[in-house]
């Protein structure tokens, strides 16, 4: 048979890092295939590859018998590769409901109507996710999110699934119920293979095939039981340490736990009726419990039944609601720093400063916990040699392999050396062998020094180390017991029987808490079993794999004789049929944009900003924004004092352009009372003013302007000269002579389109402009960022969704607030001037239309270019505020710019859409006045999104 | 002091952040100097380019006269255009102003019959109209009378020019005498990217530190939230007053020639102030949002009034009342006013500290109120 995966020499380089080193290996078809190795080893990479998300660097790789780096192979082989990235839900839109999410998917792949019902209903009743159709993805347990993932990655019916760690993070109960689910699809489609990498390694007995790798390489591959025949070893785990190098081994082969000796004194955590509600959500529910000093106690839960919710509170970073919590006996207290030095917290994610190297992390925890240099420096040497940091102490600590930096983080948490240790799923993603090794660091903690140890985890043979644990559900604690206890009640005699039981009963009984996401669904409770079940061949690998010898390791999912999925639910439909893929399809750009819009509806407070925030900035910029000049602060310097000179002065002050200040005295009065910005402009009347004139003589005034502010300056000089002239015609009026007879012309001016000369009719239209370019354009960057950010971009690597489809279909959405945008300003903007508009409304819509779509284009362009949402922020905020608040013609006409800044405002779109809406508004044009600014706004669409495109890599680094 | 201690380490710690991302620190120096410059320099004069149409229905040597008259830099060179053509060429905006001789205009005015000149004016240039008008009618004034005096006997005629004896206004224009446009823009210019830099670096440290979970991490520790947020206050504040010092002495003073009359080290002080109380907004900002994307239409919600209401755009004097009480609350109001003041006209100390005080106090109640916020927006996360 040919292999589905074959890979000759492929090397994968990041940096200095070898993520691949000349890994070359042949898939079986129709198998299910496991990925073993530690973290950081290249297993994600190698996935990533085969599933087409990054670009090849070294080496040949063909998939469903084509070469990956052709770009037409992967758009061809794109439909039949499913993948599902390493993360819980990373590839889900967690605003999205469960329903959305599948419908997208299905959209993708191009199901019609019909098939994308039928699957969706066929696989969320086989998984038990049918009930909970109408929940956001972001609200679901962990577990069930790996099944809604599963289901997108279904939905299309791929020849090869490819599932990168989906049991990672995820409790027992859920981890079970996604293997049994995944032998019912195999079962209903034998000829399916399945690419699975672990971290646990009783999953890994289960599986047909094997490849071990490590440091970048291929250990060895082969059936599960070939490499423990090889290896001459009896279980997955030892026949994998024995694949290792000499070095990495670890000496000993298992962890030593020294009894707990009891310990005298008040327990070191209690906690009575400890209660935290969100909303009304009870996240927590009356938990009580008491840790001894010293104790190593376990927490276990599903994912999201309280545990982090609870730890949080011990450490006071959540209030409670009710109940209380003492530590060494004394009330958690969140202001009491003392106490917080009592304590050391690690939390589920790497919380460390990823940008800073190992060593600078370590100094810069050691100066925030006060410990004195030479104290810090010999505890810091002590941990670094202890945690085995010595090698990696100049590395950039966001680099390490998770491994590492939970040692990392680990040995920051107990830096100052505190009495409690409070571990949020330390261990979470971390392969076998470091694990072991943080275990023993745990127990040096514990024994050695008498450190109290909270710590949660979802690996049962972590459960077994603790000196008692309790399980958690629904907010509650079930039961609370030495693990060795627990484990003898249940009738396998394993913890995780014992778990999974006591789980099942609380959902039974129904009381235990509401019924809210974390609850681990029912598997197809509705489907009535099919008493003829499907003839087809069953490729399960055999259901009598030997259960594991340690009470801790988990039975092997797959041998778990009670099919609780029908596997005719899985098989009965006709398959979908197989397209050939387009290069672009409208409906796949469709199913993005309604996506998009969805979620952007998700975010009503991030709409309210948009729209009523562009409102208020409309109001106050038309309001504030006012070159109308009023109340202009003038003084005299009047060394005459005649009547000629008051009679003169009188002229100014008679307008309510200037508005009198108190009589300057001397020169050097008029320089500090400028200097204060307490006169905008100084009039000096010389002595002899009022004789001269009397007697005939030409005299000269002088006025100094306060030149500080330009633009003042200009207008000040212009009113200041104004007012002179009607001074010398108030002067000739009184002479007798009206000064109009002695003109030899007339001059009219006439202020077209603003009789009154108000700003506030040039200003108010020319606002929205702004408005609508810096708005959408930044929502636009930010949401393509946030997708490259959080992971989601992946699903537009791995489906046949190209670059146009992706960037126009997130496009639509805000092209479209944009437009809603513009009729909600037009109508501010109406009510403010007072009058209706003057000119075309039908052009002023299908300019905002032209202008959103060339904005957004902007910020695809922009979200092309950056990585982060922070630098998308940056750059699409920096390149276009001064472009569209200086040079778009708002205050200056842009025929007036010079330099650059003309260059600019004349290849900037807001440019044009600002003389539009001026246009429509003020000059009452009409619509094909208005066409050469629409035709412009139109050409800035391609020129931005072109490149945009180009830009996009259709396959990741 | 321990305070101080840990507000100095974990700063350290800011600093490393901004400084090791090289694509970051390239764009703030740009900002400081390439777009400071371009602003700057891009803004003319009151009245610069103005285009102008003159529609020449006398074509007589007068009014000939008249239209070689405007030239630049004030004016573009005059296009003649028919008399229908006037206000087609107004709506598509391609003049300013037109202006319209009627026929027989220089022998009216010889026979001094008064004809009438109009001047079409383009009155959504706000700026631009007013003063050009002015412009306009003293170059026009000025062409009669010298084509009068020219010819005729020195009859001294014309609106502007009044009887005899004749008072004359010389103004002049302390602290810029030129009117120099690049001079005070390079100060709003530097306001815009101060402004926009300090609130978006500080504000977004503090939304990725929530995002990427660190701030629980910070939490726990001995540490005190108003210590949290002083570090991120100095650690940016040191950055951008350094990429400020670097605009003020290359672009302002060396690139664009604008001479400092007041002191450089109390300019410095204030804008140490102004980046306290701008990094504060920061900080309050990325308290409130609670996503990236809430965080960056918060950003544009205040720092874009704070920009085009300073009074570097348009003079605060011409605000509505009501919104001129709101504008006080804007931190950069009071920079435009103290950097003017220092930088033009040379103030003290004794003349800006109102200014000084004002920021120092506004930034003063941001930060508290981002440090109310700050637990809160805490416990809200769980």
């Amino acid at each position: 048979m040919m292999p589905v995966v074959s890979a000759h020499g492929l090397s994968q380089r990041y940096g200095a890092v070898a993520a691949l080193d000349d890994i070359s290996v042949s898939v079986p078809a129709g198998q299910m295939v496991g990925l073993l190795g530690p973290d950081g080893v290249g297993k994600s990479t190698l996935l990533d590859l085969i599933a087409g998300a990054r670009v090849l660097q070294q080496g040949r790789l063909s998939v469903l018998g084509g070469d990956m780096r052709d770009a037409a192979h992967r758009r061809h082989v794109g439909p039949r590769i499913a993948y599902m990235p390493q993360g819980l839900g990373k590839n889900l839109y967690h605003a999205l409901s469960v329903a959305e999410n599948l419908e997208f998917f299905a959209n993708l792949f191009a199901l019609n109507a019909q098939e994308r019902r039928s699957q969706i209903a066929r696989l969320t009743r086989a998984t038990g996710l049918h009930p909970f159709l109408d929940r956001p993805a972001g609200k679901l347990s962990g577990g069930m999110k790996q099944k809604l993932g599963l289901c997108c990655a279904l939905l299309h019916e791929p020849d090869l699934l490819i599932l990168d760690e989906p049991t990672t993070g995820v409790d027992p109960l859920s981890r079970r119920q996604f293997w049994r689910l995944i032998a019912s699809i195999r079962a209903g489609r034998p000829h399916m293979s399945v690419l699975v990498s672990t971290a646990y390694m009783e999953e890994a007995e289960g599986f047909d095939w094997l490849v071990a790798m490590d440091a970048g390489r291929i250990l060895d591959s082969g059936s599960p039981s070939d490499l423990k025949t090889r290896t001459g070893t009896g279980d997955l785990e030892s026949a994998f340490v024995r694949l290792l190098p000499e070095d990495k081994r670890r000496n000993g082969t298992g962890l030593v736990i020294p009894p707990l000796t009891a310990a005298a004194g008040p327990p070191a955590i209690t906690a009575r009726g400890l209660t935290r509600r969100f909303g009304d959500f009870t996240a927590v529910d009356e938990v009580s419990f008491d840790i001894r000093k010293g104790e190593i106690f376990g927490f276990l839960g599903s994912n999201g039944c309280g545990k982090t919710t609870t730890m949080k509170m011990l450490t006071g970073l959540l209030p409670m609601s009710a109940g209380q919590a003492h530590l060494f006996g004394r009330p958690v207290d969140a202001a009491d720093l003392r106490a917080r030095k009592r304590v050391g917290f690690m939390s589920q994610a790497f919380s460390l400063y990823g940008e800073l190297t190992v060593r600078q992390n370590l100094d810069l925890h050691a100066r925030l916990f006060e410990l004195p240099r030479d104290r810090a420096r010999e505890r810091i040497a002590t941990l670094v040699a202890r945690f085995g940091l010595a090698p990696h102490l100049d590395l950039v600590s966001g680099d390490l392999p998770l491994g590492l930096r939970q040692r990392l983080s680990l040995a920051v948490a107990v830096l100052h050396a505190p009495e409690v240790l409070i571990l949020d799923e330390p261990t979470s993603g971390v392969d076998p062998v470091a694990r072991d090794a943080f275990w023993d660091l745990l127990v040096d903690l514990s024994r050695g020094d008498g450190v109290t140890i909270f710590i949660s985890t979802h690996f049962m043979n972590e459960a077994m180390r603790c000196d008692r644990i309790s399980l958690m559900h629904a907010g509650r604690v079930l039961v609370v017991g030495p693990p060795q206890e627990l484990a003898a009640a249940s009738p396998s005699g394993t913890v995780e029987e014992s778990f999974v039981r006591h789980i099942e009963e609380a959902i039974s009984n129904g009381g235990a808490g509401p019924p809210a996401a974390d609850a681990p669904p029912q598997i197809a409770p509705d489907l009535a079993p099919n008493p003829a079940p499907d003839p087809a061949p069953d490729p399960a690998p055999d259901p009598t794999a030997g259960p594991a010898p340690d009470p801790a390791a988990a039975p092997t999912p797959l041998t778990d004789p009670t099919p609780l999925t029908d596997p005719t639910a899985l098989t009965a439909a006709a398959p979908p049929t197989v397209r050939p893929p387009i290069r672009f399809s409208p409906r796949r750009m469709a199913a993005i944009s309604l996506r998009e819009w969805r979620e952007v509806r998700r975010d009503p407070i991030r709409l309210a900003f948009a729209f009523l925030g562009s409102i208020f900035l409309t109001v106050i910029f038309s309001l504030g924004i006012s070159m109308d000049v009023e109340d202009i602060s003038l003084a005299a310097l009047d060394f005459d004092q005649s009547p000629e000179s008051r009679e003169y002065l009188s002229s100014y002050y008679g307008s309510r352009t200037f508005s009198e200040q108190p009589p300057l005295l001397t020169r050097d009065d008029l320089i500090t009372r400028m200097a204060a910005g307490d006169v905008a402009a100084a009039i000096e009347i010389p002595p002899g003013f009022g004789r001269d004139l009397k007697q005939g003589r030409s005299v000269t005034v002088s006025t100094w302007l306060d030149g500080a502010n330009t633009t003042r300056a200009g207008t000040v000089e212009a009113y200041v000269s104004g007012a002179h002239l009607a001074a010398l015609q108030d002067r000739s009026r009184r002479a007798g002579l009206d000064p109009d007879d002695l003109a030899v012309y007339e001059a009219h001016s006439r202020y077209r389109y603003n009789p009154s000369f108000e700003s506030i009719r040039a200003i108010a239209p020319a606002v929205p402009a702004i408005l609508l370019m810096m708005f959408p354009a930044i929502l636009m960057a930010i949401s393509v960022a946030r997708e490259k950010e959080i992971g989601t971009i992946t699903n537009f690597y791995v489906t046949p969704t190209s670059r146009a489809e992706f960037l126009i279909g997130k496009q639509i959405p805000y092209v479209l607030i944009a437009v809603l945008n513009t009729i909600s300003l037009s109508a501010v903007v109406t009510l403010e001037l007072g009058t209706a508009m003057k000119g075309s409304p039908a052009a002023l819509v299908l300019g905002a239309f032209l202008y959103g779509a060339a904005v957004t284009s902007y910020g695809l362009l922009i979200s092309s270019i950056t990585r982060t949402q922070v630098s998308a922020i940056f750059a699409a905020a920096i390149l276009s505020m001064m472009p569209t608040t200086q040079f778009s013609g708002m205050v200056q006409p842009i025929s007036t710019l010079e330099g650059a800044g003309q260059w600019i405002g004349q290849l900037w779109p807001a440019s044009y859409f600002m003389h539009l809406s001026v246009g429509t508004y003020t000059k009452g044009l009409s619509f094909a006045q208005l066409l050469p600014d629409m035709m412009a706004l139109a050409a800035f669409t391609p020129v931005f999104l072109i490149p945009a495109i180009l830009l996009l890599r259709k396959q990741g680094k | 002091m321990t305070s101080l201690r840990h507000i100095f380490w974990l700063g350290t710690k800011e600093l490393r952040a901004v400084l090791s991302d090289a694509a970051m620190v390239g764009l703030i120096l740009f900002t400081f100097t390439g777009m400071v410059y371009m602003q700057a320099s891009s803004m003319p004069e009151n009245v610069n380019n103005a285009s102008i149409a003159i529609v020449d229905e006398d074509n007589s040597a007068l009014t000939r006269q008249i239209a070689n008259a405007f030239y630049p830099p004030y004016f573009q060179t005059p296009d003649h255009i028919g008399a229908g053509e006037v206000i087609p060429a107004m709506d598509a905006g391609r003049y300013l102003f037109a202006l319209t001789f009627p026929p027989h205009f220089e022998a009216q005015i010889r026979r001094g019959h008064r004809p009438e000149i109009l001047i079409d004016i383009d009155a959504t240039a706000v700026m631009q109209a007013g003063l050009g008008d002015g412009y306009i009618q003293t170059i026009i004034a000025a062409e009669i009378t010298r084509f009068l005096t020219g010819t005729d006997t020195g009859t001294d005629t014309g609106t502007e020019t009044g009887t005899a004896p004749t008072v004359t206004n010389e103004i002049r224009r302390a602290y810029n005498p030129n009117g120099e446009m690049s001079w005070f823009n390079a100060i709003t210019g530097i306001l815009d990217f101060l402004n926009l830099v300090i609130i978006m670096l500080t504000g977004a440290a503090l939304v990725r530190e929530r995002e990427h979970g660190t701030i629980e991490h910070l939490m726990v520790m001995p540490l005190r939230a108003a210590e949290i947020v002083l570090a991120k206050v100095w650690a940016n504040g040191v950055i951008i007053l350094a990429a400020f010092g670097i605009s003020m002495t290359f672009v302002v003073e060396g690139w664009l020639a604008v001479p400092v009359a007041g002191s450089r080290g109390l300019l410095l002080f204030g804008a140490m102030l102004y980046i306290f109380a701008a990094s504060s907004i920061g900080i309050l900002l990325g308290t409130i949002a609670r996503t990236m994307s809430q965080f960056a239409l918060l950003v544009l919600l205040v720092v874009m009034p704070m920009m085009l209401l300073s009074g570097g755009t348009s003079p605060v004097e011409s605000q509505p009342e009501m919104l001129r009480f709101f504008t006080n609350l804007l931190p950069s109001r009071h920079y435009i006013s103290f950097a003017q003041a220092v930088v033009f006209r040379g103030a003290g100390i004794d003349i800006v500290w109102p200014d000084f005080l004002r920021i120092l106090g506004l930034g003063t109640l941001f930060l508290l109120a981002s440090l109310a916020a700050f637990r809160k927006s805490l416990s809200a996360a769980g």
